[in-house]
């Protein structure tokens, strides 16, 4: 991670004072803080969309919920275990795309859906595991490998499909159970598949991490690798299970935005990734590593997903809304570090000038 | 650079050395090796015409690798460039169309937008101490949402541009065009400068080890700051050379180019945990990525092939990097065995 050596913050371990169980007590607590916070932005949002639209409280907000975050939440999961672990993820949006196309690749010759599928997930578990094996193995920098693989898996479904949109006018159509996966909601409901397949993803990654020593390693070595390893804590083979998994869930999720779209071109999705670098980055997760928990992952989604659509109702421009995407933003780093900004700053003035 | 230093006391690794610091000379045998290659397949390729469109489509990458350099040097990063530059382009367009500002002065606003931008950038980042990775992306949403707000929906077109000021993205002086003329100058100074001033040598310092740095007094906040501030001035320059290019814009300038900048300093050799890298290897990066991609035009290889071919040139980049240091660092080993 490109960590800064100016923004490493001072966290409450290193102040001393305190005993371990302290700093841990006071991690939870302003881990918990952060998460009341975000419920009480989430309700926020709600108020302020049920106030504006009548509409808002329905269930077309449910649907339109899942069509627009559905399959980028799904790329989220993996995505906050790899960045509490200190590392990250840049060519998820690339491998949605390089599945889809390659389902659409496939589906253009002559193949079926079903093995057309079974080859996207492949090739989304290879594309993780290179992405693993260069981070891990031979030890390069995530940020650099993966801005690397972005533009890589990218140009791959480039030589796929090229300027196609599959189908091909003279295309068999997608199976309509294909396309239905991502038109219709489960079982006649306004629920999409996609927040249902969400949902479900998000109690198995909260479980994995809240409840299961695997979920405590992965805190373990975003605090401190070496210490994990010294811990007995695999660390090298953690992490490239965890770059396996992104690849796999994002392929997953390039099948369903296929679903969805019921066509494909190569540029699916394009630039999303740092979309779910900010959902991840805004639940509280740390970039540092060692911080952060689904339950507020899920909340950033949902703060995001709803305040999307609340914006569209007030016909406010989806650009336009950039501006609040990044205010969040940079509020989810300001407000835990203000305050000790803030000390430093008066310290500062309290001290007599003597140099300078 | 360091690496270089402490190299030259070890006897018979000198073309090791040699290698390393001549990274830039690397590329540029590369981008010879891709040109003559291309132009043995047509020959169409080496002509004026297609290398003045090869300088000038590398140029603003390279420019904005410039000022990117300067923050991955320090262990930051600036992901808010593509979305500068956007700001700049719209507001140096939106003031040409309204307020027919004289032509000089586009660069000047320009210039000053980006100054601004990467002013608050690192302002937030030193003075917060929060990681420049989430405060530049926040920023990249933030300037492109102020940017989409004032544009409005509208578009700069052409005819709205004074002719001297497209000038610059389409005239040649002695053959070469004013965009790359421009961008050479910025490379030499800031090369320049960050080779020889006290100042600039300590962003490096800064980078290799924030503790040491610290504990040697140099002040840390400003000088990341400053890098911050060019970085974003320099944007603010490619987005009125990006205006001067394309003649018109919309709200959807520059998008993207954050991640190819950083793509171009990497392959340059600049470290991306910082400390290492220089400017020109930068301007460089930039130039060879361009180069490929119009190889593959004239190649007749089709243009889908680019992407792919970029992301694997930069990842062969990144570890070709690892193997030569983990070279220099075993090397380092056995000779402090041997002298010891």
């Amino acid at each position: 991670m490109t960590s800064d050596v100016v923004a490493r913050p001072a966290p409450a371990r290193s102040s001393g004072n305190g005993s371990s169980g302290n700093g841990v007590a006071h991690r939870l607590r302003s881990v918990l803080r952060w998460e009341a916070g975000l419920v009480v932005v989430l309700a926020a949002v709600l108020i302020y969309g049920s106030g504006e639209s009548s509409t808002f409280l329905t269930g077309t907000t449910l649907f339109n919920l899942g069509y627009n975050v559905g399959y980028i939440a799904i790329m989220a999961m993996p995505m906050t275990f790899i960045v509490m672990t200190g590392e990250i993820d840049l060519s998820v949006a690339s491998m949605l795309g390089l599945s889809g196309s390659m389902v659409g690749y496939l589906w253009h010759h002559g193949w079926g859906i079903w093995p057309a599928m079974l080859v996207a997930i492949v090739v989304g578990v290879v594309g993780g595991a290179l992405n693993g094996f260069l981070v891990v193995r031979v030890g390069l920098p995530s940020i650099a490998v993966t801005i690397g693989s972005l533009t890589l898996y990218r140009g791959i479904a480039e030589i796929l499909l090229g300027s196609q949109t599959i189908p091909a006018p003279n295309d068999r159509p997608f199976p309509t159970w294909f396309d239905n996966l991502g038109a219709l909601g489960v079982a006649g409901s306004q629920l999409t598949w996609s927040t249902l397949f969400f949902l479900v993803f998000a109690v198995i990654f909260g479980v994995i991490l809240h409840l299961t020593s695997l979920g405590r390693s992965l805190y373990a070595i975003g605090l401190q690798p070496e210490a994990a390893q010294f811990t007995g804590i695999r660390v090298a083979r953690i992490k490239f299970w965890l770059y396996v998994a992104s690849g796999v869930f994002c392929a997953f999720a390039g099948i369903l935005l296929t679903a969805q779209n019921a066509s494909v071109t190569y540029n699916a999705g394009t630039g999303l990734e740092l979309n779910v670098v900010a959902m991840v980055l805004f639940g509280g997760v740390s970039i540092f590593g060692g911080r952060g928990t689904i339950p507020g992952v899920v909340l950033s989604i949902a703060i995001f997903a709803t305040l999307q659509i609340a914006l569209t109702d007030q016909n406010v421009d989806p650009n336009v809304q950039n501006i609040i995407t990044g205010l969040l933003l940079l509020i989810s780093v300001i407000v835990p570090n203000g305050g000790e900004a803030l000390r430093r700053l008066r310290s500062r003035l309290r001290r007599p000038p003597r140099r300078r | 650079m360091t690496a270089g230093a402490i190299g030259r006391e070890i006897d018979g690794r000198s073309w090791l050395v040699g290698l390393l610091r001549a990274r830039e000379i690397g590329i540029v045998l590369l981008i010879a090796i891709v040109v003559i290659v291309t132009s043995v397949h047509n020959s169409h390729f080496l002509t004026a015409n297609s290398v003045q469109q090869l300088l000038s489509g590398a140029a603003i990458v390279a420019l904005l690798g410039v000022g990117e350099t300067l923050v991955l040097v320090t262990r930051n990063v600036d992901l808010s460039v593509g979305s500068v530059l956007g700001l700049s382009a719209y507001v140096v367009g939106d003031l040409f169309k309204h307020e027919h500002i004289p032509v000089w002065s586009g660069f000047v606003i320009g210039i000053a937008v980006g100054m601004v931008c990467g002013a608050v950038n690192g302002l937030i980042v030193t003075a917060l101490r929060v990681p420049s990775l989430v405060v530049t992306l926040g920023m990249l949403y933030v300037v492109r949402g102020v940017d989409s707000k004032i544009v409005n929906g509208n578009r700069i077109d052409p005819d709205a541009i004074p002719n001297s000021f497209t000038a610059v993205g389409y005239k040649n002086i002695l053959g070469v065009p004013w965009l790359a003329v421009i961008v050479a100058i910025v490379v030499v100074v800031v090369g320049f400068v960050m080779r020889s001033m006290r100042s600039s040598r300590e962003l490096y310092a800064i980078g290799s080890n924030p503790d040491a740095a610290a504990l040697a007094g140099i002040p840390i906040g400003r000088r990341v700051f400053s890098a911050f501030v060019v970085s974003g001035g320099l944007a603010g320059l490619g987005g009125a050379l990006f205006l001067a290019l394309h003649a018109q814009i919309d709200n959807s300038g520059g998008t993207g180019y954050e991640l190819t900048v950083v793509a171009a300093a990497v392959v340059g050799g600049v470290a991306i945990f910082g400390g290492s890298g220089s400017v020109v290897g930068a301007a460089l990066g930039a130039l060879l990525l361009n180069t490929v991609s119009q190889a593959l035009v004239a190649s007749r290889v089709s243009s889908f092939w680019n992407d792919a071919i970029a992301g694997g040139l930069l990842l062969c980049a990144i570890a070709f990097d690892r193997w030569l240091s983990l070279r220099v660092t075993r090397s380092l080993l056995s000779a402090e065995r041997s002298t010891a």
